[in-house]
């Protein structure tokens, strides 16, 4: 419901474009985002029924999944098939504060925030010396040795995982879940207003230059090597801080699920099918795939549905390369 | 017990290492050679194995049946390149982004349909030698392993001598070398390179074999290898065919020797340690050229 | 396959369109609504071989059902799929629960998809059958819950103690324990290594693995080199075929007189077949073998149902080790439904914790915490295989039960390798 509305109030009443007027395009961007927010807020004191909560927390969590992947992937170019990792990292960063210090859900968030954009600098700097596809193959890497490191550390539960408790949650949410989601959709927010915010500014127009040709950029003088660490950090602190409330919302969390397939896998097909030049397009990646899968898992066999994701990242490689707004353009341009 | 240790592990991570080196041969050539970042290719091998597998279910030995089915491999190697071709190369450059997404998309839908036809039972084969071991000394050898670690080095050896002495093997380290030249000289360079891949596809269905005879495979096995292949291509440096061996086996060796004497369980880690050291300290690998 | 037939209610929810809609709907269906049981089923991802059980529940609900249902009312099973992984679980139950109302639930299956699902039944006070899931209750001790699998009492510690009774029976004192990193093995290995210390036997040999290991010849020369007498394995599918392998070529040495313990995989036909006789001499757990001891008549005609569906379905041909607990699983609710009347989670709970229920695999009672009070996991020896035909082990005497005695269908053959000559 929310992560819909916020397409609805806050992408359609301005079809993407260029930014001509940033400040009053940035003011009716703001006052969007605080409604989604307020209305969120106003869900969880109105909606009894807890699903709505667990499902919407599902959907608002790969629109921020979606959007931190984007920054990277989408803007400057750079593939990331790691993005469980990141995820994982963040994850694995606020359960072990959860543990050790009984650690409240808004000191975990900055806290994976600085882990996720201290490992996307890292690898940033491991690659800084090759491009495109060895950053992808890199980026592989990076998830083995994040699920190899923590099979073999005995405090965070190794591939046993752990269960933990979170702390009471502030008495006005109304419930555990009714405030994991809340924070969620905070996260999603700030997610999508950062993407937003480099977009139209001149660390976008960096990295569109990187996208382009990274040595044409090195020419023209744009500073490539800081542009793309700090690409790799923020999507990675992103990332992170996505992971983070995990072990709020299931009280558990174990390695396979963390550094499993599937959420690499949506991270990288939800911008691709909604558009990954701008920022309404992993959001719409988000909430379409999430509810076609969904609804497939149990209308169609699961086979299929797997079957289904990957025909649809093919069909949209070969028909639709900048996705669902890249096609709305092109119709657009060809009305016109 | 050291040096029995220590001679078995060297012995067990060349076997290895040179098993690496067949499942990577075919990601050399599309990647190292025709710089098409193949990630399906790990798909391809298991879709190989399962062929392997289902001729070993009526009887027939697997590297057999692995030999009759290079030719519907190489086919079909060709139809998938001219696919490819039609949607990035007319378009110019193929952006590297839309390549791996197609080519991730390509081995959901290779993996699954494997599943949908399979059901997700692990998949093996039956041959007489698994289960013995070539005993020499102190060193031990199981067939199991030894027997895909041949492969590797027979593949690679025939495709360097077909790279080197033969025309249309010249004409593809051409097309790696400089694209826009060979079309001067009057050959097509999409022939040539749609050539190379169905070569690549081919070389699938033998990796298939190998795997298969060293363990059950299962519709999703080709994820793990995914990192190990490129691990060793880019270890060996673009496109140098006995430098994938040797890259191959020095992973291997390092993988045995840390499960051997470290601990099995950071094993995994090693390929990719490896991986990462290389592309921060030697992008052209220890073989390539810096291109 | 069966699946809830609220498409366009789910649909709904999942786009988030319509959040009302179902609960309106559900409550203008409340007359002669069926029983509904909820489960989770992981029909993707890596864990997806374990969907034969999805078969073993369906043939529960059409006998049930062809009896006339329970109070009368027919039997519904609601479905999802959980990709195997723990992120899908919360939003499963809560669905299950919040959204189609189901009146009875099954746990997913294993004890690490469960993990999540433990406190939320705890705090909503329902009823749950554990499908497998070792264990999972000690941390929050539901009153409600039941293990349809009969780990036993104390199972972290106890489940597989039948393998260090007869390794004490025998003399052994030297006790290697090999697992691989993964939740269910390094649980057993460490009730493995307490079970060892407390019959006073010594580890002599530890290690862990990373899953997928395809050469255990360096691991396995290490362990040649302590000389136990007993080996303890806890691995998965395709490490157990990789260290069974292992075995022929790099050997263990004349010292083992026990093999095996705790390996996932030679339950499963498909494992089974490639190994043949490679398994020979290993004595590995089970919940159910066809011995003349177990076989009853109600088993005979379900696993021949199981069979009919499941092998052109390509799931588990055999259906010995998953299938009967879910058709077990359902047993129980039936015995808890029909005796209480209701479907109330309370009444059902105090009923099971008072009477023991006769199912397929046997009669169980059980304790405070769900387990079955008496732990009737199986230690069998692989004996007599020859060649890969799966149909010889339909027949008895290949899987020889050593303990508990109760079942007990043949006698131990060691040492080890005179075992595997045998």
């Amino acid at each position: 419901m929310t992560a819909k509305a916020s397409v609805m109030t806050a992408a359609s009443p301005r079809p993407r474009a260029p930014a001509r007027l940033p400040g009053n395009r940035t003011l009716l961007f703001t006052l969007g985002a605080l409604a989604v927010l307020a209305l969120g807020g106003v869900m969880t004191q109105t909606l009894a029924n807890p699903y709505v909560f667990f499902a919407a927390f599902v959907i608002v969590q790969s629109v921020a999944l979606a959007t931190g992947w984007n920054v990277l992937g989408g803007y400057a170019g750079y593939i990331n098939f790691g993005a469980t990792a990141f995820y994982g990292a963040g994850a694995y960063t606020a359960a072990f504060l959860l543990k050790a210090f009984d650690a409240s859900i808004f000191l975990c968030l900055p806290a994976a925030a600085l882990v996720g954009g201290g490992l996307g600098l890292m690898m940033g700097y491991m690659t800084l010396r090759v491009q495109g596809v060895y950053f992808a193959i890199g980026t592989i890497a990076l998830v083995v040795m994040a699920h190899t490191l923590v099979l073999n550390i005995d405090y965070l539960g190794g591939a046993s995982g752990m269960a933990l408790m979170a702390p009471e949650p502030p008495a006005w949410t109304g419930g555990q879940v009714q405030f994991v989601f809340l924070v969620m959709l905070g996260i999603a927010v700030l997610a999508v207003a950062c993407a937003r915010w480099i977009e139209i500014s001149w660390v976008g127009r960096g990295f569109r230059a990187l996208r382009a040709s990274e040595e044409a950029a090195e020419c023209a003088g744009v500073p490539t090597f800081k542009l793309k660490l700090s690409a790799c950090a923020i999507s990675g602190a992103i990332l992170a801080m996505t992971g983070a409330p995990l072990i709020f919302y299931a009280s558990f969390i174990e390695p396979e699920t963390v550094f499993g397939l599937a959420l690499a896998l949506n991270a990288i097909a939800m911008p691709l099918i909604g558009g990954k030049r701008s920022w309404p397009g992993p959001i719409i990646g988000a909430v379409l795939l999430g509810s076609v899968q969904q609804a497939a898992t149990i209308t169609i066999s699961s086979e299929l549905n797997i079957l289904l994701v990957g025909v649809v990242l093919i069909g949209f490689v070969a028909a639709a390369p900048d996705g669902i707004l890249g096609l709305i353009d092109t119709l657009r341009k060809g009305r016109r | 017990m050291f040096l029995d240790q220590f001679v078995n592990a060297i012995g067990t991570g060349v076997m290895l290492g040179s098993i690496y080196a067949a499942l990577a041969l075919g990601l050399a050539v599309t990647f190292g050679l025709l710089h098409i970042p193949n990630i399906a290719h790990p798909a391809f091998v298991v879709a190989g194995a399962y062929v392997v597998a289902v001729g070993n279910s009526y009887g027939f030995d697997p590297l057999l049946v692995a030999v009759v089915a290079l030719v519907p491999f190489y086919v079909a190697g060709l139809a998938f390149y001219e696919f490819y071709a039609r949607l990035f190369e007319r378009r110019g450059a193929a952006d590297t982004m839309n390549a791996l997404t197609l080519f991730f998309g390509v081995s959901l839908v290779v993996e699954t349909a494997l599943l949908m036809k399979f059901g997700t039972n692990q998949q093996s084969v039956n041959v007489a030698y698994v289960g013995q071991s070539l005993v020499i000394g102190l060193l031990s050898l199981p067939y199991r392993l030894l027997v895909p670690a041949l492969l590797a080095p027979v593949m690679i050896g025939l495709l360097w001598v077909y790279l080197h002495f033969t025309h249309a093997g010249i004409a593809i380290r051409a097309v790696a070398h400089d694209e826009r030249a060979l079309s001067v000289s009057g050959i097509d360079p999409r022939w040539i390179k749609r050539h190379a891949f169905g070569i690549a596809a081919a070389t699938a269905v033998i990796a298939g074999a190998a795997l298969i005879i060293v363990g059950p495979v299962d519709p999703f096995g080709g994820r793990l290898m995914i990192g190990r292949a490129f691990a060793v291509v880019v270890l060996a440096g673009m496109g140098s065919l006995p430098g994938t061996i040797a890259a191959g086996i020095l992973i291997g060796v390092s993988e045995s020797l840390v499960a051997a004497f470290a601990s099995p369980s950071w094993a995994p880690a090693v390929a990719f340690s490896i991986l990462l050291a290389t592309l921060a300290l030697r992008p052209a690998g220890l073989f390539g050229v810096r291109r | 396959m069966t699946i809830s037939r609220r498409r366009f209610g789910t649909l709904a929810a999942a786009t988030g369109l319509a959040v009302a809609a179902p609960a309106i709907w559900t409550t203008g269906r409340a007359q002669a609504r069926p029983i509904r049981i909820g489960a989770s089923f992981s029909m993707t991802g890596p864990l997806s071989s374990t969907k034969a059980g999805l078969v073993g529940l369906q043939i529960w609900r059409d006998d049930v059902n062809a009896a006339g249902g329970l109070l009368g009312r027919p039997v519904e099973l609601v479905t999802y799929d959980d990709q195997s992984t723990v992120a899908q679980i919360p939003s499963i139950y809560s669905k299950l629960v919040d959204i189609d109302k189901v009146d009875i639930l099954l746990s997913p299956y294993g004890a690490v998809l469960s993990a999540p699902v433990m406190p939320f039944v705890k705090q909503r006070n329902r009823f749950m059958v554990g499908m497998f899931t070792l264990a999972s209750n000690d941390g929050v001790k539901s009153e409600r819950f039941f293990q349809s699998a009969p780990w036993g009492p104390d199972a972290k510690v106890n489940w597989a103690r039948g393998f260090f009774d007869i390794a004490k029976s025998i003399g052994a004192t030297r006790i290697a324990v090999l697992n691989a990193d993964v939740e269910f093995a390094k649980v057993s290995a460490a009730g493995g290594k307490i079970a060892a210390k407390e019959l006073g036997q010594e580890v002599v040999f530890e290690q862990n693995y990373p899953p997928n290991t395809s050469d255990f010849s360096a691991i396995l020369r290490n362990l040649r080199g302590t000389t136990p007498d007993a080996v303890f394995i806890c691995s998965y599918p395709p490490d157990s075929s990789a260290l069974i392998r292992g075995l022929s070529e790099v050997g263990i040495g004349d010292s083992v007189k026990l093999f095996g313990g705790a390996m996932v995989g030679p339950q499963y036909a498909a494992n089974l077949q490639a190994l043949g006789p490679a398994l020979n001499g290993i004595v590995n757990f089970n919940l159910f073998v066809p011995e003349p001891t177990m076989v009853s008549p109600p088993v005979t005609s379900f696993l021949e149902r199981y069979t009919a569906i499941a092998v052109p379905e390509k799931l588990d041909a055999l259906g010995y080790y998953i299938p009967p607990f879910y058709y077990t699983a359902g047993q129980m609710i039936a015995a808890a439904v029909t005796a209480t009347g209701s479907t109330e989670s309370a009444a059902m709970a105090t009923w099971m914790h008072a009477n023991p229920v006769k199912s397929l695999m046997g009669t169980a009672s059980f304790n405070e915490l769900g387990d079955w009070t008496e732990r009737r996991v199986l230690m069998a020896q692989f004996q007599g295989i020859k060649g890969n035909d799966i149909e010889q082990f339909r027949q008895p005497g290949r899987q020889v039960i050593l303990a508990p005695s109760a079942l007990k269908s043949g006698d131990l053959v060691q040492p080890f390798q005179k075992a595997r000559g045998a």
